[in-house]
């Protein structure tokens, strides 16, 4: 190896790991336990053949295979296959985050406050930094695919044999190699962290999305997605390893351009360009909100737009959807149609509840950004001019009040006015958008607790997001097994009227509201007696 | 007339004690130096005085509110410049500077555009593109273009060059000369020599010495540099002198103030060939309660 482009890349491979040796062993253990978890859970809710053939019959509809991938085996649903196709994708997407955000950790989070520069003064090579962190990332990846897959097969359940076990493992631990490498090369493009993690997440669910326009409609177009590719391995089902091994190849492809980009530019600087800066600030900028809404302002129309979209990819698969279930007739027995709604008008609430939660994030993100400026130091600047940190806190819950019904409206209407684009029969826009908003004082109560964290517990402001990963998975899998009623209870986004199966509950939305405003308001007390600092 | 004060202020973080019993008083006009070495308490008795920081015990009052609950108040009169100016990478300096003043409520359009021009910043620069010293001059520029009473500067030239220096200087005597406080933390001792009126210097939490530079200087004595004719073998045991060194055939010591006609007389009697006297200096008072403690921190 050229020893000016990669001397120690070892040794800064075992510091990246030695700063992570917490952080990383969480991230692979909680693959596996929940990989594990779902698989002991399928067995034990669907104990034979004829109830999984049952489900399968369920899955099989156009709204299914966007969310989840396309079902292989459903005329033989075993464990396995259903295993493979209801978790499989998720998780990928899951793993792929992963990668994004320890990539984005180790290159130009460090690169932006200035340990890169303090690394490239020693005897180190102009790529090692770039190569240590692939080279961790792959070995967790490996590790990730290897565990995850020995797992399964431990679980000795018939039909999840060792090769597909293996191959369920290595398609994830190949989605999260090729994006961390795609990550890599982002980290290139841009001169900041937040706008390469920024980019990297976009590809992310850019990737999601393309394979469930491709999913649905056209195989073709499923192949511009390497989400696309991992899922037509058809783990557990005819087990075909080279969509993984071009995963893979693809990572490594993508490592290379990452390091190529890396060594034609100068640290600190980005290919993306950068615009010439203003001499006097906007009026819009000169206040405490104003300031709090241009540091999120590009954050914020990206998800506005993503969530927009979306909204309306979910939409353009109702069209597939109303067609499909006028042809088979199964459909019409197993879901059996409420009293006055269409099938299609079914399946409104689960799509709503994942999009509500997906549009949560860059709510809390909004809030949480109170506490990132906190722990900058930056917010001094603001506290020690004539602010009150209630106008302070109160500025950044203003915007992320504000998110909440823009993100939540958007996601609603894209579906709405897309769905009545493509049915022939027309689709009810005015209802979609009441059951996106029947999701508001949920997302609030969520607002609640963060600012709750912020004011008494600030640094354990990260739980927000465990809690948030939480109501996703009960109740993303709890419509997908079952779950007793109680668990959904825990989350705020179990107190939802799912409309239009449900007509909206006032009261129980006026709780919600009601806890989240106090919430908020103990938040507020909290926040004004603690010390500011991190 | 007080326009800061703190009596007995303490600032407990479990349990290690940053302040212990921290008394200082800025008046009207006053240049207020507050050194001490890294760690020593400084940036934590500043962020009190702003009302970031909550104190265990003890008051803090500034223009006679009280610092905590009165902070909004108080800091339309404050000027403040952090010693680690962190600053939003993705804003421009000018856009930073306009929307500090604007926090504060207060708008000078020339005072700001000719402090530009003296601290020789690009305000359309990214924040994210400047060095330490750049930062410091936004933060600078946007604290003295302000129409402030009391000016809280926390090691604010760490990152200038000696150019930069000299600019901040003059502008901290233009506002001395206009009546404002200061409030200068440091740990460049010539800096607060050259600036101050009075001095406190803090060391773990604690104020070990503080007053006029006058009255400080009283504390550590005169150099004196003497060659004389005839060799002095009892110089050591004259009262008042302390530190004798031989340098280039000559004896350098220091000399109590109070001392010093006797030991001037002493010394005249041994035929004076040269004699050269320098003011003590801080850096002096400074390193005697430092060196030898070993716990002070690093200096």
């Amino acid at each position: 190896m050229d020893n000016q482009l990669f001397s120690g890349t070892g040794s800064l491979s075992r510091f990246i790991l030695r700063r992570d040796r917490i952080r990383i062993p969480i991230w692979i253990l909680s693959f596996v336990l929940a990989t594990v978890a779902t698989a002991v859970a399928f067995i034990g809710l669907y104990e034979n053949a004829q109830e999984r053939q049952a489900i399968a019959a369920t899955m099989e509809n156009p709204a299914m295979t966007a969310m989840v991938g396309p079902g292989y085996g459903l005329a033989n649903y075993t464990s396995g296959a259903m295993m493979a196709h209801q978790m499989l994708l998720m998780t990928a997407v899951v793993v792929g985050l992963m990668s994004v955000l320890l990539v984005i950790r180790h290159t130009r989070t460090d690169e932006e406050e200035g340990r890169i520069e303090m690394v490239r003064s020693l005897p180190v090579g102009r790529l090692s930094n770039v190569a240590a962190t692939l080279l961790v990332l792959f070995l967790v990846n490996i590790v990730l695919a290897i565990l995850t897959g020995i797992s399964l097969y431990a679980l000795n359940i018939e039909s999840m044999e060792l090769e597909g076990s293996l191959l369920y493992g290595a398609a994830l631990g190949a989605t999260g190699m090729v994006f961390a490498s795609l990550t890599a090369v982002c980290a290139q493009l841009s001169h900041n962290a937040r706008s390469a993690m920024g980019l990297s997440i976009g590809i992310l669910l850019l990737a999601y999305i393309v394979r469930a326009i491709g999913d649905v409609g056209s195989e073709a177009v499923a192949w511009l997605s390497p989400l696309g590719w991992i899922v037509r391995s058809e783990v557990y089902v005819n087990n075909i390893w080279w969509p993984v091994l071009m995963t893979v190849g693809a990572a490594v492809i993508l490592g290379a351009l990452a390091m190529y980009l890396n060594s034609i530019r100068d640290l600190g600087a980005g290919f993306l360009p950068a615009r010439a800066g203003k001499t006097h600030a906007s009026p819009l900028l000169l206040s405490p909100f104003g300031l709090a809404f241009r540091l999120q302002r590009t954050g914020f129309i990206a998800w506005a737009i993503s969530m927009y979209v979306l909204g309306a990819s979910y939409g353009s698969v109702m069209g597939d959807m109303e067609s499909f279930f006028a042809d088979v007739d199964l459909m019409q027995d197993l879901l059996v149609p409420m009293e006055g709604f269409s099938l299609v008008e079914q399946f409104v609430p689960t799509l709503m509840a994942v999009m509500a939660i997906i549009a949560t994030i860059p709510v809390l993100m909004a809030i949480l950004k109170a506490r990132g400026e906190e722990k900058n130091d930056r917010i001094e600047h603001v506290l020690g001019r004539a602010v009150s940190r209630n106008r302070l806190l109160g500025s950044y819950l203003l915007i992320s009040l504000i998110a909440s019904f823009v993100m939540i409206s958007l996601a609603g209407l894209g579906l709405g006015t897309v769905a009545d684009a493509v049915m022939e029969e027309g689709f009810d826009t005015a209802m979609a958008y009441q059951a996106a908003l029947a999701y508001l004082p949920a997302v609030w109560a969520m607002i609640g607790v963060t600012v709750l964290l912020i004011g008494w517990l600030p640094k354990l402001t990260g739980f927000i997001w465990l809690y948030l990963s939480f109501s996703f998975f009960v109740i993303y899998l709890g419509s997908l097994f079952q779950l007793p009623e109680w668990v959904e209870k825990i989350t705020p986004f179990g107190y939802v009227s799912a409309i239009p199966l449900e007509e909206f509950d006032w009261l129980q939305a006026t709780v919600l509201t009601a806890v989240a405003i106090g919430l908020i308001v103990i938040g507020f007390v909290g926040y004004n007696k603690r010390d500011i600092g991190s | 007339m007080t326009i800061l004060k703190t009596t007995g202020l303490s600032k407990k973080f479990g349990d290690f004690a940053a302040l212990d019993g921290v008394d200082i008083e800025v008046g009207k006009g006053e240049v207020y130096g507050f050194i001490g070495p890294n760690g020593a308490g400084k940036s934590t008795t500043i962020r009190v005085l702003l009302g970031i920081l909550k104190a265990t015990e003890g008051q803090a009052t500034i223009f006679g509110k009280d610092v905590w609950k009165d902070a909004v108040d108080i800091h339309k009169r404050v000027a403040y410049v952090p010693g680690d100016v962190n600053l939003w990478p993705n804003l421009t300096g000018g856009e930073v500077i306009d929307l500090f003043i604007k926090l504060r409520g207060g708008n000078n359009k020339s005072r700001r555009e000719e402090l530009i021009r003296r601290f020789d910043l690009d305000p359309s620069k990214k924040c994210r593109t400047y060095s330490k010293g750049n930062r410091q001059k936004v933060a600078l520029v946007a604290a003295l273009s302000s129409d402030a009473d009391l000016y809280i500067l926390d090691e604010p030239t760490s990152g200038l060059d000696p150019l930069m220096e000299r600019v901040f200087q003059e502008c901290v005597r233009e506002a001395k000369a206009e009546g404002k406080s200061i409030l200068l933390s440091s740990h460049i001792l010539s800096e607060v020599e050259q600036l101050c009126d009075k001095v406190a210097i803090i060391r773990q939490g604690k104020i070990i010495e503080k007053g006029t530079l006058k009255e400080l200087r009283h504390l550590t004595g005169t150099m004196l540099l003497v060659e004389t004719k005839e060799p002095m073998p009892n110089l050591a045991e004259v009262k008042g002198v302390r530190g004798i060194e031989q340098k280039d055939g000559a004896l350098s010591f220091q000399v109590d103030q109070e001392e010093l006609d006797h030991v001037v007389r002493y010394v005249s009697g041994f035929g004076i060939i040269r004699m050269e006297s320098a003011p003590p200096t801080l850096e002096e008072l400074f390193m005697r309660h430092y060196e030898g403690t070993g716990t002070g921190g690093a200096v």
